[in-house]
């Protein structure tokens, strides 16, 4: 259960646009800390968004990502009012969902 | 052709050649700035320290502390949980302790009168890092984000209020430090930088509301957003003047001396800087 993200969804003429926000560390599991000592991996591998049920957006990202991915991508035959939910899991099996209403 | 005239003529084409390339660095500066800039506008949309002010407003209403309180009765100098426009006001005199007190040591105030932590607990971590996020900087990117759009407003009318902007002008103009460094020594002067950082010119009003009023704000190269505390605490660790105790008293003159400096302008964060 990580943090919440932020999506944003809005409705501009025939597409949907949607732009999420996503809290999370992405380690790479090759940096140092302080003492010397591996940071361990941690990173978001994959995503995935649908729109009412339909899958309508699916990405692999992995630790070429930075910290808290920004992701902005839009779909058609959407519509106001809709649920768009979003779904990541990452490299420790943890996972995150969270959806919005089209505007 | 003869020796002579290919020699003059590649003698002409190197100049003319040199003569390029120096108007063309000219212009690819002039150009890295506007790239710059369009970059910034595209990343304002997704600007991670909404999640920080998202976060913060969890915190400002969760109950907390020994005293199991929220912060809903925190006095930002407004009234008691008055949040929105508090910050463009601040730093600013509470008669309640009789000093002057920026946001940051404001929170230390009422997270340790109202919930009862302790000080090291109301200051713990004030600076996160991945993996360690701060709850500090969580609640300042709320109460600050609760400003946005509003016009910087520092009134500086009570007596300790001007003692304290004269103060942090004092200090704005002192140098000291093994590189005998003053804020003036970097942010006075038009177009000066250090490497390819641009420094604001503070005695140019223009730039003195930008700059202020785009702090605090998400660091893309630290993944975190760093409160004016920071900000001022980073100044001074590169002028190599002593490492500034979180919530000094001189952290909150020079706030204020570059928040009044900086009246009028629409305050805008928090921002997103590199």
């Amino acid at each position: 259960m990580g943090m919440p993200m932020l999506i944003r969804a809005k409705q501009k003429g025939e597409n949907t646009e949607v732009k999420v926000l996503v809290k999370h560390d992405m380690e790479t599991g090759r940096r140092k800390d302080e003492a010397g000592n591996i940071v361990p991996a941690h990173f978001i591998k994959t995503i995935s968004a649908s729109c009412e049920g339909k899958i309508i957006f699916e990405g692999e990202l992995g630790p070429a990502v930075s910290k808290d991915p920004f992701l902005s991508f839009s779909f058609k035959n959407g519509k106001k009012g809709d649920k768009v939910s979003i779904t990541w899991v990452d490299n420790k099996d943890d996972s995150r969902t969270d959806e919005t209403k089209i505007r | 052709m003869t020796i002579m005239n290919i020699k003059r003529l590649l003698i002409f084409f190197a100049s003319v050649l040199s003569m390029c390339t120096l108007t063309s660095s000219v212009s690819a500066q002039d150009n890295t700035s506007e790239e710059i800039e369009k970059y910034r506008e595209l990343l304002a949309d997704g600007n991670p320290a909404e999640l920080w002010e998202l976060t913060g407003e969890e915190l400002w209403y969760r109950e907390a502390g020994p005293k199991n309180k929220t912060l809903e009765t925190c006095d930002l100098g407004k009234g008691p949980g008055i949040v929105e426009g508090a910050y463009v006001e601040m730093p600013r005199y509470f008669s309640d302790v009789d000093k002057v007190m920026d946001l940051e040591q404001r929170l230390i105030y009422c997270r340790m009168m109202i919930q009862g932590l302790s000080r090291e607990q109301a200051t713990e971590r004030p600076f996160g890092s991945a993996g360690n996020s701060s709850d500090i900087e969580a609640l300042v990117a709320y109460v600050t984000g609760q400003s946005r759009g509003m016009k910087i407003a520092v009134a500086v009318s009570h007596e300790k209020e001007k003692r304290m902007y004269e103060m942090g002008k004092r200090f704005f103009y002192f140098r000291a430090g093994s590189h005998d460094f003053g804020c003036v020594t970097c942010h006075s002067g038009e177009n000066k930088r250090i490497r390819l950082q641009e420094l604001p010119n503070f005695m140019n009003v223009e730039q003195a509301r930008k700059s202020y009023g785009s702090w605090p704000a998400y660091r893309v190269s630290q993944g975190e957003v760093r409160s004016m505390q920071h900000r001022l605490y980073d100044c001074l660790r590169q002028q190599r003047c002593p490492e500034a105790i979180y919530g000094t008293d001189l952290v909150t003159a020079i706030s204020l001396y570059l928040a009044k400096n900086a009246n009028g302008g629409t305050y805008d964060a928090p921002a997103m800087k590199r």
